[in-house]
């Protein structure tokens, strides 16, 4: 049996195929054979989420899946996200709120707050928290991220 | 961090990993919540990945002769969503918000956290509360071993080495069926410092059959035999008093600030099982 795999997926709309070892992670995948470095690597072990991506529609921690089970998946990570625009009034609610400092969380919980979001409505304060609760941010204390997330739900609940 | 060189097989049914298994240090892959993690920091080193994800006919629901049966590569996600679970298994519906986050949630599964047997984890706690059952393929067919006898040890259970978990069932629940559940966890969705799961049978005002399964106080998930005994005769202080469980100290806290919220939890849980219905 070999360790290395043909793969074939979707990244971001685009058609990818690379050989990749049995080994290597998702997130790992993305950063280093496609140069995607928006998925950022924290605890490797599923604790910290600023690895979180989404495959076929569903955030899922890029660490905790091998690149080799993505054969035929949907894989989009927050550049695909940013460039279409989906995520864009959270990626400005979260600067004028200062829901970063050093950012390195930031990708990750914009996909984690985005999956909540999609569900429409708005959701209070302890289910945001509850949602993101796989999400560590060590620089602003959650507070701001919160107030992020809720005054864009507020914003697109008016818009519809 | 980054996983050792393994071979890696996606079986195309359970027949296939059963005898895939028959290597040395093959390991099966379901979600890999945990898995992948040890694989990561090289706590584990196996030779050969087994992946049954997609495998057909392993995440149904379904209720059987009496007894709810969830196929072993259900994910929480779906567990989470389901109705049936809701109404059948509510202890199950219960727990399933405090397994991880939503992103593990979508990936790991009910067979795999059960399999893996982690001590500080929900799902073996609530099989021994629900007095569940397992259901193992091997290489001699299909087996059913009891939940009190499936948890050996730390991470240690009785499947075989050729085993695969492919199901577990627990009772539907009837009318006079009381659940209750608590944990006690540093973050939403961690692993538990401590945890009760608990089911009983509405009785008069009180209950009978009561089972108390502690979780996080030992090497595998914990019955509580003493204060079950008290809680069916209707007094919660005194089942509180005695509680007979002996944690030793871990990471997380001292084995005597686990007792105690053991006995936090237990009002908790016993509020719970009596108000329920």
């Amino acid at each position: 049996m070999s360790n290395a795999f043909d793969i074939s997926l979707t990244v971001n709309g685009e058609r990818v195929q690379e050989r990749v070892e049995a080994r290597k992670t998702l997130v790992d995948f993305l950063r280093e054979d496609l140069a995607l470095t928006g998925s950022h690597v924290g605890c490797e072990h599923g604790v910290c989420g600023a690895c979180t991506v989404r495959v076929n529609g569903e955030i899922v921690r890029g660490c905790l899946m091998l690149a080799v089970q993505c054969e035929g998946a949907k894989v989009e990570t927050i550049e695909g996200m940013s460039d279409s625009g989906e995520v864009a009034d959270l990626q400005t609610a979260f600067e004028q709120r200062n829901a970063l400092q050093c950012g390195y969380c930031t990708p990750g919980m914009i996909a984690a707050a985005q999956d909540l979001l999609k569900r429409g409505g708005v959701p209070a304060r302890d289910e945001i928290r509850e949602h993101l609760s796989g999400n560590y941010c060590r620089c602003t204390g959650y507070h701001a991220i919160v107030d992020a997330v809720q005054a864009v739900a507020r914003a697109r609940t008016k818009g519809r | 961090m980054k996983p050792a060189p393994f071979a890696y097989k996606k079986a195309q049914s359970v027949d296939e990993a059963v005898a895939l298994l028959a290597e040395d240090d093959a390991r099966l892959l379901a979600g890999g919540q945990s898995l992948i993690a040890t694989l990561n920091m090289r706590l584990s080193a196996p030779s050969l990945l087994i992946d049954i994800n997609g495998l057909g006919g392993l995440d149904g629901i379904a209720v059987k002769g009496g007894a709810v049966e969830i196929g072993a590569l259900t994910r929480h996600a779906q567990a989470e969503r389901s109705d049936l679970i809701a109404q059948q298994a509510p202890l199950i519906a219960r727990a399933m918000p405090h397994i991880g986050h939503p992103a593990i949630r979508n990936r790991g599964t009910l067979g795999g956290s059960i399999a893996f047997a982690d001590p500080a984890a929900e799902l073996p706690a609530c099989l021994l509360a629900l007095d569940g059952e397992i259901e193992a393929t091997g290489p001699k067919g299909k087996r059913t071993i009891k939940a009190q006898d499936f948890f050996k040890g730390l991470f240690e259970t009785a499947l075989g080495q050729q085993e695969v978990l492919t199901a577990i069932r627990v009772p539907a629940a009837a009318n006079d069926t009381r659940v209750g559940f608590s944990e006690l966890a540093r973050r939403h969705g961690d692993y538990a410092i401590v945890g009760l799961a608990a089911s009983a049978r509405a009785k008069g005002k009180g209950l009978s059959d009561v089972r108390l399964a502690y979780f996080g106080v030992g090497n595998t998930p914990v019955r509580a035999k003493k204060a079950e005994a008290a809680l069916a005769s209707g007094d919660i202080e005194a089942a509180v008093n005695v509680l007979d469980l002996a944690p030793h100290d871990d990471v997380q806290a001292t084995g005597t600030v686990k007792k105690h919220l053991a006995g936090v939890l237990l009002r908790r849980v016993a509020k719970q099982l009596l108000e329920a219905g």
